[in-house]
């Protein structure tokens, strides 16, 4: 085994002083290390997005980033999206549509339309389907996720 | 003062999304236990092989590996739901690559797999065979000579790798055909289809001084995993106690054994938690799949369009394993004939052992195989007669009040509505009489029906009401996701006059929750929701005892008032709240009260006299469902892609309890059955499965899926039904493959008889 490497890893505000292996993934570290459990591991090869955080602002998949790169940055997990225990707008409207079944793969959808909504307030629906097409789901059909998404942007129905 | 609403046909979001969608949702892997131990499993290279020796002494000596456990260890207990077939952990051979064979305990998942890769498990090869034809050669080799010793839930013949031959027999089919003016007949293929649920298969596992074990696992029934832990380590039940936390998605494919048999067997070896979660491609490699299908039929119609007779063959490649094969094959064989008057069938349906990854229960269960031949063959029928398919199938669906299949008497049927709901809303006429002209991309419309069922065997509920008036229910019925916590919260609320959030869910566990067979067969709003409602009413019946005796009244001149309490008939202003009833009943008289039913599906029986059926797996089946669905597409004549330009789904649903619920179950059902009808198709190189990935195994992503899809509930309240309700789970899956093969036959005049309906292979039927 080679030796631990000391990181401080900053997640949602908050500084954590860790030590981790250089192969260690963020995703790892996230829900084994810091009990942020709320990042999910669906294929852990990038594909299913359900580990989706973000870093410095962009959507980055925790299970192909290594832990030790993320060292430094600002990190927003999924439950880094509801300040003071208010949802954030994403959140609600996903809430409000009932689009959430499972719900295995929302921890990466939310953040996802998070950081779209961020990049892009007033997204058409072609825009909010390729801003979340790095998310799948399996049991909604996504019809409520676009249509929550659409309702949580600028240009959303109130 | 009394604003009281019902919480039934309220869309409300489900009662965990909050948890959900903040990352607080606890599912199996996000649990850990103090002093807990990772297991991993060790699979068979080989798709066939004697096991002729276990050497695990360089994985025991590696540092950090607490335990291996092997076939050897956990004994030839054999577990299966119709055969028991297989054993947790392979015992003597192995049947399919990937298939447990041993597992291995350490202090983290590195040290587990470094452990698993150093057990070395000696094989002698054997001649294996990776399709239904092959296993039915006469020279084939059999997969489990012991098959005549096996323990079976059911009677049926069987043929050396044919496990049962089942039958249905109505009428006279040779005699039938002589008066058709119209016969098609047909072959049919379809795919071993993923459950790709999110959450890969978990358990952890956790084991006190007196030998008992604690699971919590993803599953779909927490009595299954008892029954199929205790039996695969030979355990009395009452050593085991099954919890559920958030369940990922599951289908069908967490209905029986996934791993917790092997975090069970590491954790009684430890004496430690031990917590055991698949790999992706773990996943893909030994769980399950849907059967691939060979179908061959024939259909029969008179020139009236009356149809007269269909006869059909049907061959399911079950893999190594039964698992829940004989009743996919026996509900294939039920339904092939569609949800039509059909006076004349013969059917013969025969799920096939092959070395490959078990099949088993997923969403349609045996309906997505044959309604690929059965709704394409009506289109071939109204084609041959010049007739529009939706007035074909008008013309012989079965109405309210007839007799169908064998005999069952039908009380409530919404399928001509839902056909006529699907008619208008999708512009059928004109959409059909327009003709793509050209050469390019095409557009074409087409439609399918499907029948299915919403009631089989057996649920209960208890239902308390607390000291303060509130309550809490306990069904002991497994959320996948799908809503069956929120929904039968809304029934148990409605039937007590509470409002939602003063009703509590219990969390699914063996040791305190009443028995249920399983989130599976669409059964839970009606089956589990018949047995809220029935608990709900016995707790108001003893609430109204309680409350004559406060009252000084008779239990008859009482009623239930919304908002939680009991009056007296006709005088408004006599009344108790719940609160000071159980207050009462807990610390004055009457005891607690505590509501509870538990029932087994009682609907009519198949009518002997009417029909032979031979083999079939079920008892008593019934609360019979139907759908109609369209849809449009687009076919480009230069690539052979199909775009799914917009789906209609109608669903003959009874009552929606929570019609957001519903409509989410339906378009998630319709985007699964896209994946099946045009991408989704796990490959098999022999004995290799060659795509297990998510990378590889193409699931709809967002950009997949039609921008539209409209979704209709047909609500005409079932007899029986929780306020009415029947299931909805399963239909919004099968009819999707073959109304896109009817669109495309509409399209471009080709018809496709092979599933998925891949570029390449409406390229190759394009041209011929």
């Amino acid at each position: 085994m080679s030796e631990a490497i000391p990181i401080s890893l900053t997640v949602n505000g908050r500084t954590h002083r860790l030590f981790v292996q250089p192969w260690h993934t963020l995703l790892q570290v996230l829900r084994e290390q810091i009990s942020l459990t709320g990042s999910k591991r669906g294929c852990n090869q990038g594909v299913c997005g359900a580990c989706s955080v973000m870093i410095d602002g962009a959507v980055m998949r925790g299970c192909l980033t290594l832990a030790a790169d993320a060292a430094g940055r600002e990190i927003v997990t999924v439950e880094g999206l509801a300040v003071g225990g208010a949802l954030s707008p994403v959140q609600q409207a996903l809430l409000d549509h009932g689009a959430v079944q499972c719900g295995f793969c929302m921890p990466g959808m939310a953040v996802a339309a998070t950081a779209l909504l961020a990049d892009n307030p007033s997204p058409s629906d072609a825009e909010i389907r390729d801003g979340l097409s790095g998310n799948l789901c399996r049991c909604s059909g996504y019809v409520k996720v676009v249509e929550a998404v659409r309702s949580a942007s600028a240009g959303g129905a109130s | 003062m009394n604003d009281y609403v019902s919480p039934v046909g309220q869309g409300i979001p489900r009662l965990e999304t909050r948890d959900k969608i903040t990352g607080r949702a606890v599912y199996a892997d996000d649990m850990s236990r103090p002093d807990m131990l990772v297991g991993v499993i060790v699979p068979s290279p080989h798709a066939h092989a004697r096991i002729t020796g276990y050497d695990v002494s360089a994985a025991l000596a590696l540092d950090g590996v607490a335990a291996v456990v092997t076939g050897v260890d956990i004994g030839d207990h054999k577990i299966g739901p119709f055969v028991k077939d297989e054993t947790a952990l392979a015992v003597g051979k192995v049947r399919y690559m990937g298939e447990p064979v041993a597992a291995v305990a350490a202090v983290d998942l590195e040290t587990a797999r470094q452990a698993a890769r150093l057990i070395d498990i000696s094989y002698e090869e054997l001649p294996a065979v990776f399709d239904t034809d092959a296993a039915t050669a006469a020279d084939a080799p059999a997969l489990h000579e012991g098959f005549a010793d096996y323990i079976k839930v059911f009677e049926a013949d069987s043929d050396r790798n044919a496990m049962a031959i089942i039958e249905i027999v109505e009428g006279d089919v040779d005699a039938a055909w002589e008066r058709c003016a119209a016969i098609v007949e047909g072959s049919y293929e379809t795919q071993a289809q993923c459950h790709t649920y999110m959450e890969p298969c978990s358990a952890l596992a956790e084991i006190d001084s007196n030998g008992k074990i604690t699971i919590w696992s993803s599953n779909q029934s927490v009595f299954h995993v008892q029954s199929f832990v205790a039996d695969s380590l030979g355990l009395p039940m009452s050593k085991l106690r099954c919890v559920t936390p958030q369940v990922g998605g599951a289908f069908g494919g967490k209905m029986e054994q996934t791993v917790q048999p092997a975090a069970a067997a590491l954790a009684r070896a430890t004496g430690r938690p031990v917590k055991v979660t698949l790999s992706r491609e773990q996943d893909f490699e030994m769980i399950r799949s849907r059967h691939p299908g060979k179908v061959w039929m024939k259909t029969g119609a008179a020139a009236d369009g009356t149809l007269l007779a269909r006869e059909v063959r049907i061959v399911l490649d079950a893999g190594a394993y039964a698992d829940d094969s004989p009743g996919v094959a026996g509900i294939a064989a039920l339904f092939c004939r569609g949800p039509y008057r059909i006076e004349n069938v013969s059917i013969e349906s025969r799920p096939v052992y092959t070395n490959k990854l078990r099949s088993g229960a997923f969403r349609g269960f045996g309906g997505p195989q044959v309604a690929i031949a059965g709704e394409t063959q009506i289109d071939e029928i109204a084609d041959r007669l010049g007739m529009d398919p939706i007035d074909l199938r008008l013309k012989n669906v079965v109405l309210p009040g007839e007799e169908w299949m064998i005999g069952v008497a039908l009380n409530k049927a919404g399928l001509s509505e839902c056909l006529e709901r699907v008619r208008a809303a999708c512009g059928w006429d004109a959409k059909r009489k327009a003709v793509s002209n050209g050469s390019g991309r095409k557009r074409g419309i087409g439609l399918a029906c499907i029948p299915h069922i919403s009631g089989v065997l057996t649920s209960g509920a208890i239902v308390r009401i607390l000291e303060d008036g509130t309550a809490v229910l306990n069904t002991g019925a497994v959320d996948n996701g799908q809503g069956s916590d929120t929904v039968l919260v809304q029934i148990c609320a409605a039937a007590l006059g509470l409002e939602v959030d003063q009703v509590s869910v219990a969390t699914p566990d063996t040791d305190g929750s009443p028995y249920n067979w399983g989130t599976t067969a669409s059964r839970v709003t009606y089956m589990a929701g018949r047995a809220v409602v029935a608990a709900a009413e016995d707790a108001v019946a003893q609430l109204k005892q309680r409350a004559a005796v406060m009252m000084e009244c008779a239990e008859e001149d009482l009623e239930l008032r919304d908002g939680g309490r009991i009056g007296i008939k006709g005088v408004p202003e006599a009344e108790i709240g719940f609160r000071d009833i159980s207050g009462f009943s807990h610390w004055v008289a009457g005891g607690p009260v505590i509501g509870t039913n538990s029932l087994a599906y009682d609907g009519p029986d198949f009518d002997p006299k009417r029909g032979y059926l031979k083999g079939f797996p079920f008892g008593k089946i019934g609360a019979w469902i139907f759908a109609a669905q369209a849809v449009e597409v687009e076919v480009d004549e230069a690539t052979g892609r199909i775009v799914p330009l917009k789906v209609w789904s109608a669903h003959d649903i009874g009552k929606a309890i929570n019609p957001t619920a519903v409509e989410g179950q339906i378009q998630g059902g319709i985007v699964q059955g896209l994946g099946y009808a045009l991408c989704e198709e796990m490959v098999w190189d022999s004995g290799r499965l060659a795509n297990p990935s998510l990378m590889d195994y193409k699931i709809p992503g967002i950009m997949d899926v039609p921008p539209e899809i409209d979704t209709m509930l047909v609500e005409d309240p079932d007899e029986h039904g929780p306020f009415g309700a029947k299931g909805v789970g399963e239909p919004p899956i099968v009819g999707i493959a073959p109304a896109i093969s009817n669109a495309v036959a509409h399209a471009t005049g080709t018809r496709l008889r092979r599933l998925p309906m891949t570029p390449e292979r409406v390229l190759r039927a394009l041209r011929g």
